[in-house]
């Protein structure tokens, strides 16, 4: 049931993906003018959703994943692209949330940055969309690495265009760890090279099962887990190695803020999920590391202590951010569990809260255009102002309390069946306590902004502009939708998580 | 009237009648807003749609008395989360109550709104809207999933009437509304939910319960008493100590919020979701059997005690009155706890008797503070010689309340005395009555002083200058205490529909009723 006919270009559809936006990205530098270079990022960024979802339908419509050899070099000599159920939902939730901003990104940009640099921005940003899209595709360990480089590297830059003075902190500081992180990650891949003498992920997920007889590549194999592990968590912000990403979501452009929730930390997570499980096999890291169980607690800790974090922040962007660690917790809780149901509702989780927080931060983005800040004391009283805007963003934050009716529900009803498999009860109790605390920030700017009196700053807002409007509305209005119909989230998430389960056996 | 109703309705399907029931207040939450400007035509929204709401409710009414079931699939969500509606007689009462006191309190609402230039008017008027569309969706709702998603959207569109004033003491209220009612749900009921989903594979209201409690399956009695906790502290709107306190913090909510949200329709969501859980999930049978529920007779006794304790010390009105509620909750509450086919029938009539008696005595509230601004039990000497329609409806109410003939609160603590007395529990039929006498304690003293104490700066010889209510809001106070008198005569319609309750194959269920019905049938059995 393929909705669209490519032609000749469908055998070379996971191609295209990848090197649309990063042409896109080396034809606007060329442009000077930001709206100009704002029009061919529309056009690439648009199309790429429209690519995904065509592969998408290709996979779940074959059962079988779609490879893709570059310059048809067969794998392990040449690198191969590998779409599968896993990783063409992810691509299609990335570049969805990728298309969706743009047409919000033209005033967001032209307000918050100087003019030159605008068409750098739109460069940035098509750069890191094809570097996450990158990761998710490619069936290569190192390649792996070149795309997670080639999205940090243009991510530092979007940070540090923010107009906060302190962005350029927030972006250095990103920089040291994120950098700390993929020096971990391709550590670990040299071991494994070492030990198996190949980089292609299903290669070498054969090799490793032989070679971790010797006791010596064994050990070598372990600590290749454990760097791979650690240095993804810290890319993925998973607690407590989050340290760097409140302040870079926080002083980072509105519209960065909004992609880089979305997406950023969903393609780390994709790529530890598929070294953890399709590479590695829970089989090993289960017994031989207690790497679920030390997920399991880090993704506790991240859902109630960063939770409790955002309760007490006074600047929206900021609870945000916060929110964003615990529940990046919230999805490790359904990997570390490992079973269908919690793998079902960690995949769902990652379109879901994607869609959510990209809405959320997609409003304060609009309220920082109108008014210039985005603190709860200058905030007060604007939803009397921009209901519109703000009413997205109660429907929005209704979903991350995970209220039925929204997606949010759907992820944690699995997360808590998952819990329930895994015979944890207790974490049961935890997964819906943690969404309580989540109840009180949101609570919490809920009354700000709607029953306070209008700060001197709202007091003279006016409605967000439509452009804005339209795809925050979008977005909020499919936090609703997609709390009813599950068929593209908990049911590919399923489909994923069968064959991600079933790998182990 | 209700025959030319039903010929009106014919053509349509119960189907039909159960989306229009659904959408109609969702589609005047829209169309309201729009007429923001001219008060008059938005007021008429929500009266038409009141009404078009109540003829639905009541033409399905004879079907359901016909042993129609109907059900209606709208979508599954995700494998056991369906949404899914079906009318069973106890949700049936619901929505006939729910709808029917809906027309009256638009009534109501237009005086004390206008008579008291309240703020927001066109917000407040969505709101409920809103609220009585997931009401009607929880009363019909046919699983857990389904009542549980329109528990929450209860909660949360009642939310913007309690913080209406948006005063700093209104949004204290509304957090400890929103913290209590969200907590409650989100930390225990969901998780009752969810445990029942993976315990026994089904979340469907099915008769004689879904939960085994012998067989190869059977489940300990220690599980189905924690299970139960659960879900009673954890369906919050039933208001059982200790999750009563959002109770009396929502009165800050202007009093037509009061009277049909927390006298009627978010408070008897809570209790009706208790009674329909221990009934349909749960099932009297496993519950008396494994004595499962024995510790909810007891702590819904305390509760019936202390609340009218606590009331007793109230002087504000409404406070006294929502202390009142509480007590009275766990009326329902006890009478799903024991588990006996009598004390299930009292319970859901009083579901029924409450909301006439309350919604009466909140809207004499509300009219005192319209006419005269007062709070205070302390100020209210003599007031029923300016206010005596207000004052003489109070005390109808109060004896309903109170269970004296003839009014209809008889009959619901008729039956709730003889359920526990079936169940085995004499404590709890001593329970019943000393609440009476407490009832009597802290409501007939207000009645007393509105008519026999003397008007405060008035001299006792020369009459009194009448002063009433908007006569909006005297009309609906007169139809109300008119509900409760009638209720005591015309009882049978509603334990027609009760007697319908498919309480499982339980033989002496028949009986127990058999002998106190005044019909005297159970042929619908």
């Amino acid at each position: 049931m393929s909705a669209l006919n490519w032609g000749a270009a469908e055998p070379h559809l996971p191609i295209l993906l990848v090197m649309t936006p990063i042409f896109g990205a080396l034809f606007s530098t060329f442009l000077r003018r930001g709206v100009l270079a704002w029009l061919l990022a529309l056009i690439v960024t648009l199309s790429l959703p429209l690519m995904s979802i065509t592969l998408l339908l290709k996979v779940l419509e074959t059962g079988q994943p779609i490879i893709y050899k570059i310059g048809n070099w067969d794998a392990p000599f040449g690198i191969v692209y590998k779409v599968d159920q896993l990783s063409a939902y992810v691509l299609c939730v990335i570049s969805f949330i990728g298309a969706v901003i743009l047409p919000y990104a033209r005033r967001s940009i032209a307000a918050e940055i100087e003019e030159p640099a605008q068409s750098w921005y739109i460069t940035m940003y098509l750069l890191c969309l094809g570097g996450l899209l990158g990761i998710v595709i490619t069936g290569d360990a190192f390649n792996a690495f070149v795309f997670l480089e080639i999205s940090s590297l243009s991510t530092y830059v979007l940070i540090a265009l923010g107009r906060h003075r302190r962005a350029l902190l927030a972006s250095y500081q990103y920089l040291i760890m994120g950098t700390i992180g993929a020096t971990f990650y391709i550590i670990g891949v040299g071991l494994l090279y070492l030990v198996t003498g190949t980089l292609n992920f299903d290669d070498l997920s054969q090799r490793l099962s032989t070679a971790v007889a010797d006791p010596g590549m064994r050990n070598a194999t372990l600590t290749a887990l454990g760097f791979i592990v650690v240095g993804l968590a810290l890319k993925l912000a998973l607690f407590p190695m989050h340290v760097w990403l409140p302040n870079a979501y926080a002083y980072a452009p509105s519209v960065a803020t909004a992609f880089l929730a979305g997406t950023a930390t969903k393609a780390a997570i994709y790529l530890l999920i598929r070294v953890v499980f399709s590479v590695f096999g829970t089989a090993l890291s289960v017994e031989a590391l207690p790497i679920p169980d030390l997920l399991l607690v880090l993704s506790l800790a991240a859902m109630f202590l960063a939770s409790f974090s955002a309760v007490f922040e006074n600047n929206a962007k900021r609870m945000l951010a916060y929110s964003s660690v615990a529940q990046v917790g919230y999805i490790m809780l359904g990997v570390a569990l490992a079973n269908q149901a919690s793998m079902t509702g960690a995949l769902a989780h990652i379109a879901n809260h994607a869609i959510m927080k990209t809405a959320l931060f997609l409003a304060l983005g609009a309220v920082f255009y109108r008014i210039g800040s985005v603190l709860y004391s200058d905030m007060s009283g604007i939803g009397r102002k921009m209901p519109l805007t703000m009413a997205a963003f109660a429907i929005a934050g209704i979903g991350l309390m995970g209220t039925p009716g929204t997606s949010g529900f759907i992820s944690k009803w699995y997360l808590a069946i998952g819990a329930i498999d895994a015979g944890l009860y207790s974490v049961v109790f935890m997964i819906v306590a943690s969404s309580l605390i989540s109840v009180v920030y949101i609570g919490r700017i809920t009354e700000v902004v709607w029953f306070r009196e209008p700060s001197p700053a709202a007091a003279t807002a006016k409605e967000a502009p439509l452009s804005m409007l339209i795809p925050l509305w979008l977005l909020a209005g499919l936090t609703v939708y997609l709390g009813f119909d599950t068929r593209l989230t908990a049911d590919v998430s399923a489909k994923a998580a069968d064959i991600l389960i079933g790998g182990i056996r | 009237m209700l025959t030319s109703l039903t010929s009106l309705t014919q053509a349509y399907t119960s189907q039909e009648l159960i989306i229009a029931a659904l959408l109609i207040p969702a589609v005047a939450a829209v169309l309201i807003p729009v007429f923001y400007k001219i008060p008059n035509l938005r007021e008429l929204v929500t009266l038409v749609a009141a009404v078009a709401l109540a003829m639905c409710t009541w033409s399905l009414y004879p079907r359901i008395l016909a042993g129609e079931v109907p059900e209606l699939k709208v979508w599954e969500v995700a494998p056991g989360l369906e949404l899914a509606f079906k009318i069973e007689p106890l949700g049936m009462l619901f929505a006939l109550i729910a709808s029917t006191l809906w027309i009256v309190n638009s009534i109501y609402s237009i005086g004390y709104m206008r008579g008291n230039n309240e703020p927001r008017q066109t917000q407040f008027y969505v709101c409920f809207a809103v609220a009585l569309s997931s009401t009607m969706a929880l009363a019909f709702s046919a699983n857990l999933f389904t009542m549980f998603l329109a528990y929450e959207a209860l909660t949360l569109s009642t939310y913007p009437l309690v913080t209406h004033k948006g005063t700093p003491e209104a949004m204290k209220a509304g957090r400890v509304y929103m913290m209590l009612l969200i907590g409650t749900s989100m930390v225990l009921f969901l998780p009752a939910v969810i445990l029942t989903w993976a315990l026994t594979g089904s979340m469907d209201f099915t008769a004689g319960g879904i939960i085994p409690a012998d067989g190869a399956n059977a489940l300990s009695p220690l599980v189905i008493g924690g299970l139960l906790a659960l879900f009673v502290f954890g369906i919050g709107k039933a208001a059982v100590m200790p999750m009563h306190f959002w109770l009396p913090a929502a009165m800050v909510a202007p009093t037509p919020v009061s009277a049909l949200l927390h006298a009627v329709a978010v408070v008897k969501a809570g209790v009706f979701s208790i009674l329909k859980v221990v009934v349909y999930i749960f099932g009297i049978e496993t519950l008396s059997s494994t004595n499962a529920n024995a510790w909810i007779v007891y702590l819904a006794s305390f509760c019936v005690l202390l609340a009218s304790i606590i009331a007793m010390n109230q002087d504000n009105l409404k406070a006294r009155l929502a202390y009142s509620t509480v007590s009275q909750l766990s009326y329902i509450v006890l009478g799903a706890a024991l588990a006996s086919a009598a004390s299930i029938t009292g319970g859901a009539l009083h579901i029924l008797m409450h909301a006439f008696a309350k919604i009466t005595l909140f809207f004499c509230a509300g009219a005192i503070y319209v006419a005269h601004h007062k709070t205070e039990v302390s100020e209210l000497d003599g007031i029923g010689k300016k206010m005596p329609l207000t004052m003489f409806a109070f005390m109808i109410a109060t004896l309903s309340i109170i269970g004296l003939p003839p009014f209809g609160g008889t009959w619901s603590k008729w039956f709730l005395a003889l359920g526990s007395l079936d169940a085995n529990y004499q404590f709890a039929c001593a329970v019943f009555m000393i609440s009476s006498l407490l009832n009597i304690a802290y409501l007939m003293p207000i009645v007393s002083r509105a008519f026999f104490k003397p008007l405060p700066g008035h001299p006792e010889d020369k009459p009194v200058a009448i002063a009433e209510a908007p006569t909006a809001c005297l009309i609906a106070i007169t139809i109300t205490m008119l509900g409760c008198i009638a209720l005591f005569f015309y009882v049978n319609p509603a334990l027609e529909l009760i007697e319908m309750v498919d309480l499982g194959n339980r033989t002496d269920a028949a009986s127990a009723l058999n002998g106190v019905a005044p019909t005297g049938g159970t042929n619908g059995r």
